[in-house]
């Protein structure tokens, strides 16, 4: 049959199964060949804490959000247009998000009866009529897998487990997508287990082949490329770019690097990514636990190295009585938490951007230190970087905060050219710095640099710069133990007036607001950056007026914040949060900053935002 | 290779010009002169050594050596130093703690450190007492003692530190006691020439809230009946006239006899390099605290990879491998493309 190729702008596919149905695998490779067929993309891997939770069950789904188009997008999308579900329950679970006059794509092998129960289905969607309103595509994924593997003496049973790569060949045809990367994928994946890939290779080919022959689909789509800047591009993850930002700034600074973590979702791929990379000399010590990290990686910052420990909120608990050490001994220490929803073990493999004040306050003391945040994948690269050059610049511990969905999820990026990265000195301290009133010259470990308050870094190895500090308050300048009381304000006072001057050294917020007339900002920071920008987009091609700042520095905050925030009417802070950074704008600036909160475990959608702003504009 | 000349040094030079605080009388001090004057001996040089503690009496020994030092938090020291250690192997790195700090709340760190065989020299002082805080029972006080905060006596069974380290597979593990400035230096010597981690408990009065918890056995007219001196390839033999040694039963469990019932050929030789760490276990496990005979000097000396050279291995393997990174192909490991 002659079909035609439909043109389409976009589309946002979610691939939906068990647990153990490979659905992360699937939507990643699918990923990878549109990213490398040039579209813009960005994409939302959702999936549950067990690692195999009880087959067929709504809990054990897990899912995989692509969103792809011939434009620059920012979200993985609001709701998907197709829905490619291997069982009931991932159908099921995911209906709430799936608009009428959408596609779904089912393996209808999997809706026998016990599996329908274990869903929670009464009746079959697929006989009850409740589909009515979606294009329904029924097919039989694992028993054409079972098929094709048996002639190549697969087992049913073995066979099964390819179902997987069906479901990517038939969509890759639906979507015109290249395969011969795929199948080289599969080849390089897979070679070890001949009998693995073979099945994979046939389950694909099939799976293409069955949307070419069934006679199912009147047609196929193409997205087309995206225009993107010329350049060099590779589809990243914010964990692989954070880990990548942190060899760069290592390399940046001259200094080895140090990871000291304990595994912990949604950070241990920082830690593999890490541990991958020992030819930068990068060392990774997997601890023993959440305080040994960090405690590590402080012993290593004393030893001279860029000390780093990853995270997420339960772990950064943990590790607050050595953040508090670490702002006494004013030692470069970085430290990631990627965030998730909390409190306690909560949601481990959800978003949320709960640790905001955390970062900010949840330490004994007066301990302030600079928190900064990325806010997209690939962004994670330059945040890293900006956070090593704050910690080794300024002799402070910084938090650098990303979350779940900025960790697993995925978009293009343009890589730097590595050339015009630049440095980032380290500065030791090679000599005494003061003259006892004998004239003998001494080191002081706390005599300050006039402009950045910065104290020396004096890494052991030098002769003469021997010298021996602690969580003890210290005397100004020369380091001693002090219990004097002024000395100790005086000391807090230092401490603080350190990190608020590093305001001098980022740079001022940008405002987006094109044409000057909006009388709302909206306000964020870190990964709700994506969704923001859409919601504002939207508003926009509305005709409306309305501003947008997105933060990467929250301590201290840019200079020019305050004034840019009193120019507007109104200020709307949208956060996975009850309102944390509102909270903070609100007491900084006194400003009514109105709080946007959503606590689902999933990013905003384009038009939570858009509604938002609807709301406050009165339109 | 060249050999740089370590300059002669003194007691003077490792030591540093702040005011030492502990409690007149307290053993700590004769604990740091022991380390102060060890030092010279030991060919090293003052910038390449730290010392790392973290909260307690014993804690405060780095602020009074004059060389690189960092007082951390509580129990903390073992961490941090290993990731000092691993980072910098070209440092000496001891760590200095007391029994709360090692055994109490940093339990995890200490025991892990052992088992990794990271190169630290850690010297824990047990005096069975909270001193700092000012005298609560400690992980090693004995059960039922009354102390401020056990006023009813302590219900607590005490951990055996030399059971605890060799239980946690150390490498090298020791006890001497703060009344023998000989046998300290000896055994912080040996400790500091073992490559991995080396644990050496030092019984350490606090003359304070706890005095005279060992003086029944390290006091001088007690030791010759209260101290088991081990000695590498001799038979443990201890007593006035060496009138009494240890065999090992036919259940393998050992046994304090008298040597004259036994003949002297029974008795149990000391190996501390004896792979199995059972039987420095058990000889651990000869005294249940300091009313009984118990064994001084090295329980175990036993060689294992050190866990910061072998992650130096791995670096350099890597770096040998694939050259020394390179930041442009890294970004290109996993697919990319081209725009024009
Ligand atoms: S309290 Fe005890 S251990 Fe602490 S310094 Fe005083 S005597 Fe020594």
């Amino acid at each position: 049959m002659t079909r035609q190729t439909e043109q389409l702008d976009r589309v946002v596919i979610r691939f939906a199964g068990d647990s153990g149905d490979g659905m992360q695998l699937t939507g990643d490779r699918f990923t990878t060949a549109s990213a490398t067929f040039g579209n813009d993309l960005a994409t939302f891997p959702d999936f549950p804490a067990e690692i195999r939770a009880p087959a067929g069950t709504l809990a054990g789904v897990s899912a995989f959000q692509v969103h792809i188009s011939d434009h620059q997008i920012s979200t993985p999308g609001d709701a998907p247009t197709v829905l490619v579900a291997m069982n009931p329950a991932g159908l099921k679970a995911n209906m709430g998000v799936m608009a009428r006059g959408t596609t779904l794509i089912l393996n209808v092998d999997a809706f026998d009866e016990r599996s329908l129960a274990k869903a929670g289905y009464a009746e079959s969607p697929l006989t009850d009529g409740s589909l009515s309103h979606y294009t329904v595509y029924e097919i039989p994924m694992t028993s054409i897998t079972q098929n094709v593997c048996k002639e190549a003496g697969v087992k049913p049973r073995d066979a099964e487990r390819s179902k997987n790569f069906f479901a990517l060949g038939l969509v890759s045809w639906l979507y015109t997508r290249p395969t011969d990367e795929t199948l080289a994928w599969i080849h390089q994946k897979f070679g070890g287990k001949p009998q693995v890939e073979e099945a994979n290779t046939r389950a694909f080919r099939a799976g293409y082949d069955f949307g070419e022959t069934a006679e199912l689909f009147d047609a196929r789509y193409e997205v087309r490329a995206a225009s993107f800047e010329p350049g060099t591009y590779v589809n990243v993850s914010g964990n692989t770019a954070l880990a990548w930002g942190l060899i760069a700034a290592a390399k940046m600074a001259s200094l080895p690097l140090f990871l000291g973590s304990y595994p912990i979702t949604p950070a241990s791929d920082i830690l593999h990514e890490l541990s991958k990379r020992k030819e930068f000399g990068v060392r990774t010590f997997q601890a023993e636990d959440e305080i040994a990290g960090i405690g590590s990686a402080l012993g290593a910052a004393f030893g001279g190295s860029l000390g780093v420990t990853t995270t997420s909120g339960p772990g950064l608990a943990l590790k607050g009585e050595t953040l508090g050490l670490a702002v006494s001994l004013e030692l470069p220490l970085v430290v990631v938490d990627i965030q998730r929803g909390g409190p306690s073990t909560g949601l481990p493999t959800k978003t949320e951007q709960s640790d905001l004040l955390q970062a900010m306050y949840g330490r004994h003391g007066e301990a302030p230190l600079p928190v900064i945040a990325a806010k997209s994948p690939s962004h994670c690269f330059e945040a890293a970087i900006e956070a090593t050059r704050i910690a080794v610049k300024y002799r402070t511990p910084v938090i650098l905060l990303s979350d779940g969905y900025l960790g697993n999820g995925t978009e293009p990026w343009k890589l730097p050219d590595t050339s015009t990265l630049g440095t980032i000195e380290p500065n030791f301290a090679v000599a005494p710095n003061h003259e006892n009133a004998d004239g003998t010259a001494v080191f002081w470990p706390y005599l300050r640099d006039p402009e950045t308050l910065a104290r020396p870094w004096a890494p052991p190895g030098v002769a003469g710069l021997e010298h021996r500090i602690g969580g003890l308050e210290k005397a100004d300048g020369s380091g001693n133990v002090s219990y004097d009381n002024t000395n100790h304000e005086k000391m807090t006072h230092l401490r603080r007036d350190k990190i608020a001057g590093i305001a001098n050294d980022i740079a001022d917020v940008e405002v987006d607001d094109p044409s000057g007339q909006a009388n709302l900002l909206v306000i964020g920071w870190g990964s709700t950056f994506g969704s923001i920008s859409a919601g504002v987009q939207r508003t926009r091609a509305k005709g409306q007026q309305v501003a947008q700042v997105h933060l990467t520095h929250l301590n201290p905050f840019p200079k020019n914040l305050g004034e840019v925030l009193k120019a507007y009417e109104h200020v709307l802070v949208p956060e996975m949060n009850l309102g944390q950074l509102s909270r903070l704008l609100r007491s900084e600036y006194l400003v009514d900053a109105k709080s946007l909160s959503k606590m689902q475990g999933s990013p905003f959608r384009a038009a939570e935002i858009e509604a938002a702003i609807a709301e406050i504009l009165g339109a | 290779m060249t050999t740089v000349e370590i300059p002669l040094t003194t007691r003077k030079d490792w030591s540093s010009d702040q005011e030492v605080k502990w409690c007149p009388g307290c053993g700590d001090y004769s604990i740091l002169a022991a380390v102060q004057m060890l030092m010279p001996d030991l060919g090293v040089r003052r910038e390449k050594t730290v010392f790392v503690s973290g909260i307690g009496c014993a804690a405060r020994f780095p602020y009074y050596m004059n060389t690189y030092g960092l007082h951390s938090i509580h129990g903390r020291a073992p961490a941090i130093a290993t990731g000092l250690a691993t980072s910098r192997p070209d440092l000496d790195v001891w760590v200095v703690s007391g029994d709360g700090d090692s055994l109490s709340i940093g339990g995890n760190h200490l025991i892990h450190a052992l088992r990794r065989n990271v190169n630290l020299n850690i010297l824990m002082f047990n005096n069975q007492i909270y001193g700092l805080t000012k005298g609560q029972y400690s992980p090693t006080s004995e059960e039922g003692k009354i102390t401020k905060s056990t006023p009813f006596g302590s219900l607590d069974h005490p951990f055996n530190p030399i059971s605890v380290a060799i239980g946690a597979e150390a490498t090298f593990v020791a006890r001497t006691h703060d009344m023998d400035r000989h046998h300290m230096q000896e055994m912080f010597r040996r400790a500091h020439a073992h490559k991995g981690a080396s644990f050496v408990e030092v019984y350490q009065n606090c003359n304070v809230f706890n005095d005279g918890a060992f003086e029944g056995i390290t006091g001088k007219d007690n030791r010759a009946e209260m101290l088991i001196p081990l000695t590498h390839g001799e038979p443990i033999r201890f007593g006035t006239n060496g009138d009494k040694g240890v065999i090992q039963g036919a259940d393998g469990h050992l046994e304090i006899v008298e040597v004259a019932s036994v003949g002297e050929d029974a008795l149990l030789r000391h190996d501390e390099h004896h792979d199995d760490p059972g039987l420095a276990f058990a000889l651990s496990r000869l005294s249940s605290g300091p009313s009984m005979p118990t064994p001084i000097g090295v329980f175990r000396d036993v060689a294992r990879p050190e866990y910061g050279e072998s992650m130096t291995a791995q670096v350099d393997e890597a770096q040998a491998k694939r050259g020394t990174g390179d930041l442009d192909q890294l970004l290109r490991s996993n697919s990319f493309w081209t725009v024009d």
